[in-house]
């Protein structure tokens, strides 16, 4: 592997979606519709990010039981984040719950 | 903000506020150095990634197709998909930061990551005339670039002690950072059914190849969020003054 090429050619497709957008925007309207739609775009993302590490167990076997910590211990998180809207309190009890449900359950 | 705020506060108080998912990246930065130095890349790679492409997933996802052996573009082409979120974020920033000279743009648009984002909108959207907003993000940015680079470091050199680190499940530290981010951001009804609808999807999407999934279940999730906005209206029309 080509790390020089690789840590180039990765920067390039992650600056210019950051950045480009941002400096090009500035200098047209964005039109009210696509304005709506961005707002659905980070939960959108972040949820097709989250879920399938939940679901898939550390074999990659979907997986809808007890016995897979990685979905106790992410519906305890949703649980925690969505009653005390405090996110570090969610990543504390999140972590605690995985490793304590692998100890005690396994998964 | 009863204060007046300065550039000074500004900085500060994105740092502040950065700093619940900066513990988040801690582990994640941990076991991507990990990951990056047991995948064949070396030490220099794995922090160039770090301090050059500063993007905790894509990162991620590179290590383990270069441990698959993948090819070169191939794994440039899935950080490209992986990453298109940041256009929509860097235009939902877009009328916020207009007007901003290019030597602010640029590391700005550099710095652009999830958590930043999740937090700077927040701060975006308070109705407070402060002139000095960018210094917010600018302080959230620094705080985690800098966080990410010492993590990455602490990974890279644990990693070589200690090959198997993956195992503890550090990289769930992901997992519930975006489920702090995204919960937190859950206003309304069509905003769950974005992501109800997009996490399903990525679970149906899951065998397709070099995460085309995400990207295609993302697109469907706002999709159908638009669909429950027209469906759902927060406020029912039913109590607009019809009669009067």
């Amino acid at each position: 592997m080509n790390e020089v090429a690789l840590i180039i050619g990765m920067m390039l497709v992650t600056f210019l979606p950051r950045y480009g957008v941002m400096a090009l925007l500035g200098r047209v309207e964005m039109p009210k519709p696509v304005f709506r739609a961005l707002r659905f775009v980070p939960p959108a993302v972040l949820s097709a990010i989250i879920v399938p590490t939940m679901v898939f167990n550390r074999q990659g076997e979907f997986n809808l039981s007890l016995q897979n910590s990685a979905l106790i211990a992410g519906l305890i998180s949703i649980f925690v984040a969505w009653r005390t809207r405090n996110v570090l309190l969610t990543i504390l009890i999140g972590m605690t719950a995985l490793w304590l449900w692998r100890a005690l359950v396994g998964g | 903000m009863s204060e007046i705020p300065t550039r000074k506060s500004e900085f500060i108080t994105g740092v502040r506020d950065t700093l619940p998912l900066v513990l988040g990246a801690i582990p994640f930065g941990i076991i991507f150095g990990a990951l990056a130095v047991n995948s064949g890349l070396s030490l220099l790679g794995g922090m160039g990634l770090s301090l050059f492409v500063f993007a905790g997933s894509s990162q991620f996802i590179a290590s383990g197709l270069v441990t698959q052996g993948v090819g070169l573009g191939l794994i440039i082409l899935t950080t490209f998909i992986v990453n298109l979120r940041h256009a929509l974020y860097s235009a939902t920033l877009a009328p916020h930061v207009k007007g901003l000279p290019q030597k602010w743009l640029l590391p700005l648009g550099f710095w652009l990551t999830d958590e930043t984002f999740a937090v700077v909108i927040g701060r975006y959207s308070r109705t407070d005339d402060s002139p000095y907003k960018h210094w917010y993000y600018l302080g959230s940015a620094v705080i985690m670039y800098t966080n990410w680079q010492l993590c990455t470091l602490i990974g890279l050199v644990a990693g070589q002690a200690i090959p198997d680190m993956r195992s503890w499940g550090l990289d769930f530290a992901m997992t519930v950072t975006f489920i702090g981010i995204v919960v937190v951001q859950l206003r309304n009804r069509p905003m769950v059914v974005a992501a109800i609808v997009a996490g399903a999807c990525a679970v149906a999407f899951n065998g397709m190849p070099n995460k085309m999934g995400l990207f295609l279940s993302a697109l469907v999730g706002v999709i159908a969020g638009m669909v429950a906005e027209s469906l759902l209206p927060d406020v029912p029309p039913v109590r607009e003054a019809k009669y009067e």
